[in-house]
């Protein structure tokens, strides 16, 4: 049995129970690991560190002047998940992406869940996540998230929580696609020994599922793009890979223009209409002329042309209203309203400070809570009472009390651990995992998704900016 | 393909094109040092002229030595034409139109990249210099044999190889005019010890010093030179070998885009007044007012290919 520092005594291990037997779904990949001579795997991962180095699979950490690219530590050790349990998840993940639509799609039309009383109407109109400009307009084919990453951590053999529902625009993919692409290059054999599900027809789904959405001003084959801030993006080369890997351009905001009520973009050919706008950079960015006046990283009038019909924004302007972290805090309500039944996955338990006797509440029991910012991603600004020192509590609790309303808090839960490969052989690290979602005219859910792994003894935060590593996600036909 | 793709393809080969040439430059100094008893001022004082860096130079140093220019011409920052800021610059441009490369071009640059950071990330000795020139051709030349090998003959090989020649073009040019009054007949008539260093020094900076040999008499003569670096057109940093490969591979696009451009009629025209008029002719109406023409045309068409093809 694992034991971790800090106030979390006892965290569930998913590849060795108790009595240091391997778990069902580990049982093949355990074999094999045992027979394994531990300099070899070592020897490994430094060779997988140089597939990463080579190919350039970056990402840029903010405020690093000197370390402008960085690789995310991949660790060798997958992390398997059993067919049942994939099943469960599966389901519970389908129903709350469409409740998302649907709720997405009534707070920007009738509003019946805040008419039934079950949100409260401030919480949404003040919210700078709602979009006014989206009000009335219904985006092609209904959907307004077509790409979600549902974060989601586990706490036992069969709990099972929804951290996040990401439905604005999810990162990592690229990183689920390369993690397997090195595990197949480097343990071909484990390929073989053990029946996982294939990942790696990601970029095919993703370009069908973009092109089966194209507006009704689209005539023939519909024309893909993925619009990228630019090279100095944190995500770029996710941008890039995905862009080559659908075979579709990656444009920048100067690369587009509005000409006769199309986007366009500047090719060596002239202007050429674009149908479909994968789009990567954030809402505020992305009209001058509708949101921050002073962007360019988008295109002027692309609103214009959206409401007129004539191109699809994916994911939808506006979808930051249903991830925002205080409506979490009712996702049950949503689903149960939207889909009539109980929802399948569970939320963590969250106190919204805006609420005086849930702030009196954080303020009193900082020490076992998680606080996060209303807004915020990243693992950027929030507090880990219980490995926080007493002054950092202190600082955060002024912060707290000056904007009540810009935070919620949680319970520190006891995340479940996977071994990473150490000098010493093994040890158990947190971890949590992000399965990717596509909506089309149905949820396709990518069987796996990113785990990503904190590589500090102890710690909880796996963010890759606060120096979480990722791992190769295998979910087993069974 | 996007004008931007275009534009970044077109440069990174520009710059990778650019890199070796100082690289090659670097080499030709080091010769002349050892030829004699150490390379003087002089020297590189028309290393830096060929490498059209002169006056950046003076920007930066008060005084010109040998240890200051090579610095200047491999690793220095502040000099854009650098080996480092050219390698530099050419993966950024690289990065940006990634989608456009395969994998192993990619890779290629990345990893040229890298290892001459690694490298070049403190001053180099002068007993190192053998060892980092030729990794620096060495990298190129993988890069070089990525992009043969593995790309398609379409758009984006035609953008890219544009890119590589009027750069080269540019250099040889360049090369030549700040040598010229070395290969003037008035000059040239003696072939003294010295006039033979500079005319080697001037093969060498485009590394054809043994190719000469094989076209010409072993003997070095002006004319000839001139005559191999300007009209020849299988000589691959003469400027007519550039223009061929130009001008062909802007028929190509013309052919593929249907679309005929000012760039077509420049590149045209240029090459066929490279391949009618003899080196006597040239040298006779001025060798430097020749060259002169020739790089303000050069970056006319870079310029007609620009705006031809929406760069920008």
């Amino acid at each position: 049995m694992v034991k971790n520092k800090g106030t979390t005594p006892l965290a569930f291990d998913e590849m060795m129970n108790a009595d240091s037997s391997p778990r069902q779904p580990y049982s093949t990949y355990h074999e094999w690991y045992a027979s394994q001579d531990r300099n070899r795997l070592i020897a490994k991962s430094k060779d997988a560190e140089n597939i990463f180095r080579k190919t350039g699979i970056t990402f840029a950490v903010y405020g690093h002047a000197d370390s402008s690219e960085k690789l995310i530590p991949f660790d060798l050790i997958p992390r398997i998940i059993s067919g049942r349990e994939w099943r469960k998840l599966a389901q519970g993940i389908e129903q709350r992406v469409i409740a998302l639509n649907a709720f997405l799609d009534d707070i920007y039309h009738k509003q019946e869940i805040i008419r039934a009383g079950r949100v409260p109407r401030e919480l949404i109109e003040k919210n700078v996540a709602f979009l006014p400009q989206m009000i009335g307009f219904r985006p092609p084919g209904g959907v307004y998230t077509h790409i979600v990453g549902t974060d989601i951590v586990r706490t036992g053999e069969d709990q099972f929580y929804v951290l996040e529902d990401n439905a604005r625009t999810p990162s990592g993919v690229s990183y689920m696609l390369e993690n397997r692409e090195t595990m197949m290059q480097m343990f071909p054999e484990l390929f073989h020994q053990n029946r996982v599900r294939p990942v790696e027809n990601y970029p095919n789904l993703l370009r069908q599922s973009l092109a089966s959405l194209a507006p009704p001003g689209c005539s023939g084959k519909p024309r893909v793009a993925v619009l990228t801030p630019g090279i100095y993006n944190s995500a770029y080369y996710e941008h890039a890979f995905l862009a080559d890997m659908m075979g579709v351009e990656l444009v920048e905001g100067s690369d587009l223009r509005v000409i006769d009520g199309k986007v366009k973009m500047r090719t060596t050919r002239g202007y050429e209409a674009i149908d479909v706008l994968y789009r990567r950079v954030d809402d505020d960015f992305l009209d001058p002329l509708t949101f921050r006046p002073e962007s360019a990283l988008g295109v002027p009038g692309i609103m214009d042309v959206y409401r007129a019909g004539n191109i699809t924004i994916a994911n939808a302007p506006g979808t930051g209203i249903s991830d925002d972290k205080a409506i979490y805090s009712y996702m049950p309500e949503i689903v149960e309203f939207y889909t009539g039944r109980k929802p399948l996955l569970e939320n963590v338990p969250t106190w919204r400070c805006s609420e005086p006797q849930s702030l009196k509440y954080v303020l009193e029991h900082l020490e076992e809570l998680v606080v996060k910012e209303v807004h915020g991603s990243g693992g950027y600004g929030m507090l880990v009472g219980p490995t926080a020192s007493k002054k950092e509590r202190a600082l955060f609790a002024e912060k707290l009390k000056a904007r009540p309303t810009n935070y919620i808090a949680q319970p520190t839960l006891s995340l479940s651990t996977v071994p990473i490969l150490v000098n010493k052989g093994i040890a158990p690290r947190h971890v949590d995992l992000r399965p990717y979602v596509l909506v089309s005219d149905k949820v396709q859910i990518i069987p796996g998704g990113l785990t990503r792994v904190a590589l500090k003894a102890g710690s909880l935060v796996v963010n890759s900016s606060q120096g979480g590593g990722t791992k190769d996600t295998w979910v087993l036909e069974d | 393909m996007l004008g931007r793709t275009a534009n970044g393809l077109y440069w990174m080969f520009r710059y990778i094109e650019r890199a070796e040439n100082s690289a090659r430059l670097i080499d030709a100094g080091l010769r002349m040092a050892l030829t004699r008893s150490g390379a003087t001022e002089g020297d590189w004082d028309g290393v830096l002229q060929s490498a059209g860096v002169r006056e950046l130079y003076d920007e930066v140093h008060e005084t010109l030595t040998s240890i200051d220019a090579i610095d200047f011409l491999l690793r220095d920052r502040a000099n854009p034409s650098s080996v480092m800021s050219c390698i530099e610059a050419g993966r950024h441009n690289a990065r940006m139109v990634r989608t456009a490369l395969t994998r192993e071009t990619w890779e290629a640059t990345n990893e040229c990249y890298l290892e001459m950071k690694a490298i070049l990330s403190r001053k180099a000795r002068p007993t190192d210099m053998p060892e980092i020139i030729d990794q620096i051709k060495r990298r190129a030349g993988l890069i070089r044999g990525a992009f043969h090998g593995t790309m398609l003959r379409n758009e984006i090989f035609n953008f890219s190889r544009i890119g590589t020649f009027i750069e080269r073009a540019d250099n040889t040019a360049r090369i030549l005019d700040v040598k010229y009054y070395v290969l003037l007949p008035a000059v040239a008539a003696v072939g003294s010890s010295m006039d033979n260093v500079q005319w080697e020094s001037i093969l060498r900076s485009v590394s054809a010093h043994r190719a000469y040999g094989w076209v010409y008499d072993a003997e070095l003569k002006p004319a000839n030179i001139a005559d191999f670096l300007i009209s020849n057109g299988r000589m691959p940093r003469s400027l007519a070998y550039c223009y061929e490969k130009i001008a062909s591979n802007l028929g190509y696009l013309e052919r593929e885009y249907g679309e005929r451009h000012q760039a077509h009629e420049t590149a045209d025209r240029t090459l066929a007044a490279l391949r009618s008029r003899s080196i006597t002719d040239i040298m006779d109406q001025g060798l430097h007012e020749y060259l002169e023409d020739f790089i303000s045309q050069n970056n006319r068409l870079g310029q007609e290919i620009s705006d031809g093809y929406r760069f920008n």
